[in-house]
């Protein structure tokens, strides 16, 4: 077997060749230090501070790929070219736009406000590997020969933490791709793995550390750590005023501090305006709100109504008065923390892409992106 | 392309259950939501495990406490088995610590005999277990300090869906043996992808007992002049992609699991055919919401596919509205009238119509899951105005389920 080449390949791609040259060496891993700082300083002729990379999770059920996007929409606006990723393959983001499942190639999915565009692309670990050993090793049909050995379900499902490289690999290709001279995309939008899983996701220097430190997966993984714990990186949690949703996004954002992410906002989907004033919402919750004067304004109105209508209507008005306390006790919560908070409301009646632009059009609004 | 166990492979025996021929409207009383009668399910004795399934925010884990609550309550000796690390179950059951090992649940009525544990899945501590109980000492600590098998089992991504399975068979065996439960519900992880509970076990016992494994042991097994072609693009793949010490660390472990393969594989399969037999009960847990149902609609059909059995659904949160006689329109047009003259009631009128267009919405993507899916039963809850978190709330979600 021939002697392990110290092989440093910092990004996942098909047009890395032309645009950084692939340094391949075999020579001592101070030479591929300096390699990498040469990259380095490429990098940082492109730098601005505008963020690059928006990273979207939120416990499932709260909407976060609806979030992400319409957070893809809102940064598209101002002819903005912004790439929305998904990795769990759940083809959410397809359904969202209403177009066929996405391949592994970004396709056009719409176009934002002021002419720009969204494109998306669906991740997956397997496509991801074979992009990369075509890539760097020109393993084009033999990689996929590969697979009868089951090494590729062995390198994407089994060995650990080698398939989030990969996923976020491509992302982090992504954002560093060029394209006549520019960055191919303004902004990337991931639609990351729920909030229980972000963590671990996200953390994938360790998550390769005892396993694959020194191999090309591992210098891979510094290269996306470096990027992830940047400026140019924020991440938001999407969540809705429920108590357990709440109580993981505080956690959450605990977990990606201290991976050294920097946080962008916590993002309240679904949120409802009470329809009541503060004392008939008081009222409301002690079931003590006025019958009689109520049941006179029905009359007045012309609807013929009988005793158990009003009494069906208070009993709605009491369980909307004790939501509306659920909702702003959580509120709290998320204001006494320090992340942020964008309120987007809630949808009547689903979502379909026009509501997705309303959404777009808060989150501009917000200011915070 | 689904897998399959190890064993299934002879030719499928024609569906048992649920499939019709996907022609024309599948059900002819198409909108009828057929009802699932909890209770019913809770009580047949010949029902010894429930798992429950769904995708994530559904509310998987309050049904399976809620579930076994109930059935406890009513005479069952039950475990529940939770994969959630929230330790939202630990709360909700009043368990300040959930581990590795059944616990009572205090504060459960047990007038009719019955008896509820509570535990939580420890991914890492049931592997470390399963290695110490089935392999010699030596080889066992050998295998624990390898650092490959430590990332594999604390972070592998199917760790979790496999040692889930697994406890799930101790547990089944433990109810058998000693009789110590009569019932066995299971959470499951919140899938990746739908049931990935189910394809994990076949994964990795493939994986450990594929060409790759054989690959990698053959220079420690001798001649490997009829693999060299194969053998040498292999390792220098792996060698490529994951690092010389990784595979170095694979070639260990795997030499000192050799004699733990073949009891991975008999208990997958094990699992796997308890999970078919008619004594387990799969209830697809769902909310009344698009990517919920599709999701719903995904785990249906890929448990029909396998020949599981499909007890029902458990269709969470759904809204309600008190019946009052005035319509949608009629409550719009009302307020409308009102105006700001009578402000409380054209809200009270406004919530009414909000609520409606809601019930009405949610409607009518349970008829169509229904339509698409006639021979599942349905169970809804209410949606709560308060989270779930004492016995007393789990109970009164039970008592909703079932009514």
């Amino acid at each position: 077997m021939p002697t392990c080449r110290t092989v440093l390949v910092p990004i996942i791609g098909r047009s890395v060749a032309a645009r950084v040259g692939v340094r391949r060496c075999n020579n001592s891993r101070e030479d591929g230090t300096q390699h990498l700082g040469n990259l380095d300083l490429v990098t940082a002729a492109d730098a601005s501070d505008a963020v690059r990379l928006h990273i979207v999770t939120g416990k499932g059920g709260t909407g976060k790929t609806t979030v992400a996007a319409a957070l893809a929409l809102a940064l598209a606006s101002g002819g903005k070219r912004v790439l929305l990723c998904e990795v769990e393959g759940r083809q959410g983001v397809a359904s969202l736009f209403d177009v066929a499942p996405l391949p592994y190639d970004a396709r056009r999915v719409a176009v934002g406000p002021d002419s720009g565009e969204v494109f998306a692309l669906a991740v997956d670990a397997e496509s991801a590997l074979l992009e990369y050993l075509h890539m760097f090793y020109r393993l084009g049909r033999a990689g996929k020969a590969l697979d009868r050995f089951g090494v590729t379900d062995f390198a994407t499902t089994i060995a650990p933490g080698v398939r989030d490289v990969l996923l976020i690999g491509k992302v982090y290709e992504s954002v560093r791709r060029r394209q006549h001279g520019t960055a191919a995309y303004d902004a990337v939008v991931l639609d990351a793995p729920p909030t229980g899983r972000i963590g671990r996701f996200l953390n994938v220097n360790s998550e390769v550390a005892g396993v694959a430190k020194f191999g090309p997966i591992g210098s891979q993984a510094t290269s996306i750590m470096e990027m992830l714990t940047s400026p140019r990186t924020r991440a938001h949690v999407v969540t809705t005023l429920e108590e357990m949703p709440v109580q993981e996004t505080l956690d959450a954002t605990d977990e990606l501090r201290a991976v050294g992410l920097r946080m962008g906002s916590v993002i309240v989907n679904s949120a409802r305006t009470p329809e009541l004033d503060d004392a008939d919402l008081a009222a409301a919750l002690t079931s003590s709100l006025d019958a009689e004067k109520v049941e006179q304004a029905l009359a007045e109105s012309g609807l013929g109504v009988d005793q158990p209508a009003v009494n069906a209507l208070l009993e709605e008005a009491t369980r909307h008065a004790e939501r509306v306390e659920l909702e702003r006790e959580q509120r709290k919560r998320l204001d006494d923390a320090d992340t942020p908070v964008v309120t987007l409301p809630y949808v009547a009646d689903g979502i379909d892409l026009g509501a997705l632009y309303e959404l777009a059009d808060q989150l501009c609004a917000s200011g915070r992106f | 392309m689904p897998r399959r166990t190890p064993s299934s492979g002879r030719p499928k025996a024609p569906p048992s259950r649920g499939t019709q021929p996907r022609v024309g409207p599948l059900s002819s009383r198409l909108g009828d939501v057929p009802a699932l009668n909890v209770d019913e399910l809770l009580r047949d004795s010949s029902v010894r495990i429930m798992v429950c399934c769904g995708s994530g925010g559904v509310g998987k884990t309050t049904t399976s406490a809620a579930l076994a609550l109930r059935a406890a309550e009513q005479g069952r000796s039950v475990v529940v088995l939770t994969i959630d690390p929230a330790r939202r179950l630990a709360q909700s059951m009043g368990l300040s610590e959930l581990d590795n090992t059944p616990r009572p649940v205090p504060g459960i009525d047990a007038s009719a005999d019955g008896s509820l544990d509570a535990m939580m899945l420890d991914m890492k501590r049931t592997f470390d277990e399963v290695v110490e109980t089935h392999a010699p000492p030596d080889k066992a600590a050998q295998i624990l300090r390898n650092p490959f098998y430590q990332a594999l089992s604390s972070s592998f991504a199917g760790t979790q869906e496999y040692m889930a399975m697994e406890k799930l068979g101790q547990l089944h065996a433990e109810a058998s043996r000693r009789g110590r439960w009569d019932l066995v519900v299971v959470d499951t992880p919140p899938a990746r992808s739908a049931l990935d509970f189910l394809d994990a076990p076949e994964r990795l016992s493939s994986f450990l007992d594929g060409r790759l494994i054989r690959i990698l042991l053959a220079p420690a097994k001798g001649p490997a002049r009829f693999l060299s072609a194969g053998m040498s693009l292999v390792t220098n793949t792996v060698t490529k992609v994951l690092g010389g010490q990784l595979l170095k660390d694979v070639q260990t472990f795997v030499a000192a699991f050799d004699t733990l393969f073949g009891g991975f594989r008999s208990r997958a399969e094990e699992t796997y055919r308890i999970l078919k037999d008619p004594q387990t009960a799969f209830l697809v847990v769902a909310s009344p919401e698009s990517d919920a149902l599709r999701e719903a609609a995904f785990f249906v059909e890929r448990l029909e596919e396998e020949d599981m059995p499909v007890a029902g659904m458990v269709l969470n949160r759904v809204t309600t509205s008190a019946a009052s006689g005035i319509s949608q329109q009629a409550a719009l047009a009302a307020a409308e009238r009102l105006g700001e003259r009578e402000p409380l009631t054209s809200a009270l009128l406004r919530l009414h119509a909000e609520r409606l267009s809601r019930v009405a919405r949610e409607q009518t993507l349970q008829r169509r899951f229904a339509a698409a899916h006639p021979d599942v039963a349905t169970a809804t809850v209410p949606a709560l105005g308060t989270d779930v978190h004492d016995l007393e709330s789990l109970r009164n979600v039970s008592a909703l389920m079932a009514a």
